[in-house]
């Protein structure tokens, strides 16, 4: 897709942020993927001429962060924790569940473009094991079930709603704006805490 | 008996704790008022008197970092958090912020104060959205109330602060790395010296702080050095957050006394899940060597687990019953390790591409008693000879797990597989097993 | 010369034995001095420490305090109280040592005997001295798709690759071509490119020479020989004046590749990709073996040497005779000319300068560069460079990457007086003065320079009338030094060698009187002529209009001469002697052609722009004689000798001349020449000569052509928005004539100027234009 003049307004307040241009490569980055839904060649090539490098050194970084895709992704990007607790806890057993429910491998992408699955690394949410993440929102204490119904609802359009996070599921690409440091108006949204986080509280209260 | 102690977590029961009403409902702020009144040095002295070290697993004093910085060298200074949690089993930075990010924020106006930082930025993870549209949100707030800025509270002083978010890449947890990344570099870990102190970011006099640790400090500055020194253990000063994760009646957050013990939480929480024994668990993350039933009374501040045999870390406790099979625990960890490792130096990144295929072939009863001396053996050649703490974390639960559960991997072995039912251990289990 | 500068010196114990090394100095290279060799992948000593292999890990302790574990040897300086424990004294650090080996190896295929390193591979030696011989390793090997290419020259096998980060590291902090990059992660990690910009690189050929192992390997060595069936010869540099050492590698007879050597003062240990890939010229079927006469038909005939000497006797007798030498001639053959025309031929019309010139630029050079001193030195220690007339990267590669270094190292201000900004200095970071061309003296005129900084002058400041006057007149006012830097490798040492009408050899005035009669002296002759000689330029014009008679043409292209039609002109009316390598437009129009020797084929030496000699030795047997033996047969035959018979007597005659310790020649100061005014469409030529293009030592390079720059034409946003045009549409620039058709690239110009590359690929401005420089085209849409 082309970047259009407000997207080139908008990349230059993202470099103004920073006392050194460079250092906006990430963010720009991540607003390449809230446009074109991944890293595309378009891209590289506008954020080496936006900060003054070469074309390797962008294609250096953003290939060395996973949450930038060199080819699309789905509508809904739902990723399973399978490090060591969550995997125990379930998430194994989730990630096979959507791989055979999809029909579609690790870094897939259903045929409709709608949901691509993808296993994670730990995602500071281990109080809520097994996690799952869409678009990078929480999805708490997850069963095999619940996250079929995940990725059904994505697959109909509608998602069910984060358990920590904005009242709707927002997409890939409007997800990406948010990381590229854009507010989108949702902070308010869900719940201050889950109850894990909110245990300890409850107890000291409780004993007085 | 120790009693928990909620400061930072104190208000996170309220439904608009995440808001700026909200944290000024119970005297937001106030504290970078008042810390803005005093010398900057005074502001570090305060610090280090409280007793505070870094919580984000290396446990430095963090005042003492704060004095590193070279005063009256006519260079920027900068302030950067390290939001950046990624080590498994931590998670009690995400969960704070998600509750409270203006702690965080006051925290920020305070240190950078102190340090002569007019530019402070938030490196938080990329993978939690909410996490950084709170984030920003408070950011915003706080400068449309005067709080951020280039005339805080009317005084003069000047603090910009920038959130920067990451895109996937447990290294930038690394302070180095995460200097490099927030440059705009692969985010591999800096030769040292020169430290942050004196050449940090844009090679200026850097503080990198965890976020819990500079959340600490409004309520230091509130409070007292005294009064958070009179928390914790000699060595191990004030509260901290600990996280209890994995097989246990109900996970959480605990603000709790440094030195507290995990048979005093598990006491307190419901103990580990009904018709289950604690088999192993990590003290700090799993880059701290695992520890068994025989630990369950270690203080857990730095020097008690450094006695024990590990590292306090980031205080996040992975509890794992008797249904969970150590070989596959810790094959997983060593892959998180090898897809995380960032490939400058060779000991981790070649090693951890190894060490998974010798853990690979020990958990589908592959691999033979000599690959247990092999795996001992090549983590010596990883172990200290890394750029990094990476390379020496990958160690920890494949050093750890062989000390304690020798007979397992045999099992292994003699088994020609794995005797472990996967999912005996998952949460869906123990749900039926209730019903 | 400055005093010795006083060095801190730290004491250290390394393996039990004390050196004493400057401060700073780094741990590993400590005990390279006391000879212990330390394993290492990574550290390169002209490249930041990194610290990335780990392999040279040793125990230290520091008055003692050890280190807790073993310490990377390439990135700790010494310090007073260190104790060193390497490999052979530390079990330790044995272990730790064999334990990287180990893990590098474990990903390493095992293809040496296939793998052009093989016998010279940094990875296989060390894997001998610090490995085992045995592998623990029963897994499975990353392995990639192989070999890419990176660019048309250099190939990548990323499967041997070890990830040291050196060729990265060159290309970003030497080259400062960014153009490989690692990507990806951790095991995955790998080195690359971006798929639309391969590594096109003047220097990329020093990535090939320092990966130590065979990742990266040039398209025209690959699979051609084993390092051990090689026999190699020191060497310098034919293609410049940067005076880089060489090292060429010779199979039976036929040069397979040649290196940087290393020379701490002048190329540290890199060369360019021109210096390193074009050398096929020497093997080329135009090479010419025999001598040729010109038959009564009119054809050029194979002929014996005596034949040959005879007709060449017959054809000068008597006529006014002039010499025209190329700047490619080392210094021996240069005296060897300068010699001559003095002895044999009794004229002083003698010029190197087959080029646009002018007389502000012969005054110049006997006036001010003759007897200039200046050093690679100087740009190391300058408060601030100004480039005048030329282009570092494109015309000297070496002196770029000496100014970069100072550059990168601290902020060195460079500041260029040029038409248009190049790569080359926004790489420096250079301050551009942007001026029309022809308006350069006023610009230098106003430049702020003190006793520190260096004015570096290119071969192109003759093209800009008064711009060599302003340039002296700076000098003056500031004290600054001055560097002249022509082109091509022979031109400085044809100078020193007097092969020019105003000079004699060492320095000497033609129109000092005392000096003639020192020369004659030494020279055995009873005198010299005395007239100062025509220049180049008035050479051409008298042969055409028949004052001069006969030319003598060593390695001399017509079409690199300003005005190249009055040149073939000339060489068709009177009698040509042609001095040669290869068939050549002068060649076909001579009436007389001796065959010469290439470079690697003699011994003798270049001089630098430093005025440093540059010798070297025969690399290549051959049969082919240098022009100075030609010289010194033909001036036999001529019963005039030059007593020249070897490059040995005449490299001892020349040395044992001297400099001329008498006045030299006052310069007398050229005025600039007026504005010119422009019509519509109209602007003003510049254009200068890319490193790469179709210059004929590159002749079938097709590999290194392969990573030439893109032949443009530049010209200002203003002017593309006159003539309606944006990047890449064609764009027509012509004059009376002929034109040049190329796609137009939009960048920083002077509004009044157009740019084009001199001789690239469908760009010889020389040839279809008739002018390079400074002369009214017109621009137009195509």
């Amino acid at each position: 897709m082309a970047f259009t003049d407000k997207n080139i307004e908008t990349m230059d307040s993202i470099i103004a942020r920073y006392p050194r241009p460079r250092s906006a490569i990430m963010p720009l980055l991540h607003y390449v993927q809230s446009i074109d839904g991944f890293v595309t060649a378009e891209g590289i090539e506008l954020v080496a001429k936006k900060l003054d490098l070469s074309t390797a050194e962008v294609t250096a970084v953003s290939t060395f962060y996973t949450q930038y895709k060199s080819k699309p992704v789905g509508e809904y990007h739902v990723g399973v924790c399978t490090n060591t607790l969550c995997a125990v806890m379930g998430g194994d057993a989730i990630f096979a569940a959507l791989k055979e429910h999809l029909d579609i491998e690790n870094d897939g992408v259903t045929a409709d473009g709608k949901v691509s699955l993808e296993h994670l690394e730990c995602n500071a949410a281990c109080d809520y094991a097994p996690v799952v993440m869409a678009n990078w929102e929480f999805y708490d204490n997850q069963t095999v079930q619940s996250a079929i119904a995940l990725v059904d609802g994505a697959r109909a359009g509608n998602p069910p709603a984060p358990t920590r996070g904005p009242n709707v599921l927002p997409t890939w690409k409007e997800n990406s704006a948010v990381l590229a440091g854009l507010n989108d108006g949702h902070a308010h949204e869900g719940v201050q805490a889950g109850a894990p986080t909110l245990l300890g509280l409850e107890i000291s209260k409780v004993k007085g | 008996m120790t009693t928990l102690t909620p400061v930072l977590s104190e208000h996170w029961d309220e439904k608009d704790s995440f808001t700026i009403k909200g944290y000024k409902r119970h005297g937001g702020y106030a504290a970078a008022a008042k810390a803005l009144a005093m010398e900057p040095d005074a502001v570090i002295q305060l610090v280090k008197d409280s007793g505070l070290r870094g919580r984000g697993g290396a446990g430095f004093p963090t005042g003492m970092k704060w004095g590193f910085i070279p005063q009256g060298d006519n260079k920027d200074h900068y302030l950067v958090v390290n939001a950046d949690e990624s080590e498994p089993g931590t998670c009690k930075d995400m969960p704070l912020l998600l509750a409270n990010p203006h702690v965080l924020i006051e925290g920020v106006i305070i240190a950078s104060y102190a340090i002569r930082a007019k530019k402070a930025f938030i490196y938080v993870r990329g993978e939690v959205t909410h996490v950084v549209r709170r984030l920003n949100q408070a950011i915003e707030d706080a400068y449309k109330a005067g709080y951020l800025g280039k005339n805080i509270f009317g005084t003069g002083v000047e603090v910009d602060l920038v959130l920067h978010v990451g895109a996937g890449a447990y290294i930038c947890g690394e302070e180095t790395a995460l200097l490099d990344s927030l440059e705009g570099f692969r985010g591999q870990p800096r030769l040292r010296p020169p430290f942050p102190a004196i050449a940090g970011l844009y090679a200026r006099p850097t503080v990198v702080n965890n976020v819990e640790s500079i959340s600490s400090v409004p309520a230091i500055v509130a409070r007292g050095a005294e009064w958070f020194s009179s928390m914790g253990t000699e060595k191990s000063k004030g509260m901290t957050l600990y996280s209890l994760s994995g097989h246990v009646v109900r996970p959480g957050q605990f603000e709790a006394p440094l030195g507290i013990t995990l048979r005093e939480l598990l006491d307190m929480s419901g103990g580990v899940r009904e018709g289950h024994q604690l088999k192993f668990w990590t003290p700090g993350g799993s880059s701290t060597p695992i520890f068994t039933a025989d630990h369950l009374d270690t203080p857990l501040d730095y020097e008690g687990v450094a006695a024990a045999g590990s590292m306090l870390g980031t205080k996040a406790l992975q509890i794992f019953d008797e249904t969970t099979c150590v070989v596959r625990a810790v094959l997983r960890w060593s892959e998180f390790y090898k897809h995380e490792s960032c490939g400058k130096c060779t000991p981790c990144r070649e090693g951890t591409w190894w060490l998974v295929q010798l853990l690979r072939d020990l958990e589908n009863g592959k691999g033979t008693a000599a690959d247990l001396d092999k795996l001992l053996d090549l983590c010596e050649n990883i172990l200290g000879r890394a750029f990094c703490a990476l390379g020496d974390g990958a160690t920890s639960p494949i050093t750890s797990s062989i000390k304690y559960f020798r007979d397992e991997y045999i099992a292994h072995i003699t088994n020609g597989g794995c005797p472990f039912d996967p999912h005996a251990a998952t949460l869906f289990a123990s749900a039926k097993a209730g019903a | 010369m400055t005093t010795a500068e006083l060095v801190d010196m730290v004491t250290v114990v390394i393996d039990g034995f004390e050196i004493s090394v400057p401060k700073g100095t780094l741990v590993i290279r400590a005990a390279e001095k006391l000879g212990i060799q330390i394993p290492r992948f990574c550290d390169h000593p002209l490249l930041d420490p990194v610290g990335a292999c780990r392999q040279c890990l040793v125990d230290i302790e520091i008055n003692g305090r050890a280190f807790p574990k073993p310490q990377a040897s390439c990135t700790i300086p010494v310090e007073p109280g260190m104790i060193v424990k390497t490999q052979l004294t530390s079990p330790v650090a044995e272990k730790a040592q064999r334990g990287v080996m180990e893990f590098l190896l474990i990903n390493h295929p095992l293809d040496c005997p296939v793998c052009d390193k093989g016998g010279e591979c940094p990875l296989q030696n060390q894997a001998m001295s610090t490995g085992q011989g045995e592998s623990r390793f029963e897994g499975v090997k990353r392995t990639f798709e192989k070999p890419i290419n990176i660019s048309s020259q250099v190939l990548l096998d990323r499967e041997r690759c070890i990830l040291c980060a050196r060729c990265t590291r060159f290309s970003d902090q030497i080259a400062s071509d960014p153009f490989i990059t690692l990507n990806e992660r951790g095991a995955l990690q790998q080195v690359g490119i971006y798929e639309k910009q391969p590594f096109e690189s003047y220097f990329s050929g020093n990535t090939v020479q320092i990966c130590p192992v065979g990742a990266l390997t040039g398209a025209s060595y690959r699979f051609r020989a084993r390092p051990f069936d090689l026999v190699s010869s020191p060497s310098a540099c034919e293609h410049c004046a940067s005076g880089c050492s060489l090292r060429t590698d010779v199979r039976r007879g036929k040069t397979l590749r040649r290196l940087a050597g290393e020379d701490a003062s002048v190329n540290e240990e890199w060369n360019c990709d021109k210096g390193r890939w074009a050398f096929k010229y020497i093997t080329s079927a135009e090479r010419l073996t025999h001598p040729l006469v010109r038959d009564s038909a009119g054809d050029l005939q194979e002929a014996s040497w005596p034949e040959a000497l005879a007709a060449a006797v017959a054809g000068l007798g008597g006529k006014q005779t002039a010499v025209l030498v190329g700047g490619r001639v080392t210094v021996e053959d240069a005296y060897g000319y300068s010699k001559f025309a003095r002895v044999a031929l009794k004229t002083n019309d003698i010029d190197f300068r087959n080029r646009a010139t002018s007389d502000e630029e012969r005054e110049f050079l006997a006036a001010v560069v003759i007897k200039s001193t200046p050093s690679y030195l100087d740009i190391d220690r300058a408060d601030s460079v100004l480039l005048v007339g030329f282009e570092p990267e494109e015309e000297s590669p070496i002196v770029f990457l000496r100014i970069h270094k100072q550059v990168r190292k601290r902020a060195l201000k460079v500041t260029a007086i040029a038409s248009k900004l190049s790569i080359g200095n926004e790489k420096l970071k250079s301050n551009f003065v942007c001026v029309a061309p022809g308006a350069e003296p006023a610009a230098i005129k106003v430049q702020e320079l003190t006793s520190k900084s260096i004015i570096l002058v290119g071969e192109r400041a003759s093209e800009s009338a008064g711009s060599l006057s302003a340039v002296v007149s700076l000098a003056k006012e500031s004290g600054a030094k001055i560097a002249w830097i022509p082109r091509r490798a022979g031109e400085r040492g044809a100078l020193s060698a007097g092969a020019i009408g105003n000079l004699l050899p060492g320095a000497r005035p033609v129109n000092d009187t005392e000096a003639r009669v020192d020369l004659a002296a030494a020279w055995g002759v009873d005198s010299l002529p005395s007239q100062s000689g025509l220049s180049s330029d008035e050479i051409v014009n008298a042969a055409n209009e028949g004052q001069i008679e006969a030319l003598i043409v060593g390695g001399v292209d017509p079409l690199d001469s300003a005005n190249s039609q009055q040149m073939l002109n000339a060489l068709k009316k009177a009698f040509v002697i042609s001095l040669e390598i290869s068939h050549s437009d002068v060649t076909q129009l001579a009436d007389v052609v001796f065959p010469v020797a290439a470079v690697v084929e003699k011994s003798g030496s270049f001089m630098n722009w430093e005025g440093r000699s540059r010798s070297f030795d025969l690399a290549v047997e051959s049969f082919q004689r240098s022009d100075l033996r030609i010289l010194s047969m033909l001036a036999d035959a001529l019963n005039a000798p030059i007593n020249l018979p070897t490059v040995k007597s005449a490299a001892k005659e020349f040395d044992s001349l001297g400099m001329w310790d008498g006045a030299g020649a006052e310069f007398t100061s050229a005025p600039p020449s007026g504005p010119i005014s422009l019509g519509n469409n109209e602007a003003i030529l510049t254009s200068w000569r890319r490193l790469l293009d179709e210059g004929s030592l590159q002749a079938g390079e097709e590999n290194l052509a392969g990573t030439a720059r893109k032949t443009v034409v530049v010209i200002s946003p203003t002017r593309a928005q006159a003539i309606g045009v944006v990047d890449g549409d064609q764009v027509s620039v012509s004059n009376a004539h002929g034109s040049v058709v190329l796609p137009v690239l939009v960048e920083s110009i002077h509004d009044d100027a157009v740019w084009l590359p001199r001789n690239s690929r469908g760009s010889h401005l020389l040839a279809t234009l008739g002018v390079a420089s400074g002369s009214v085209v017109t621009v137009v849409k195509e």
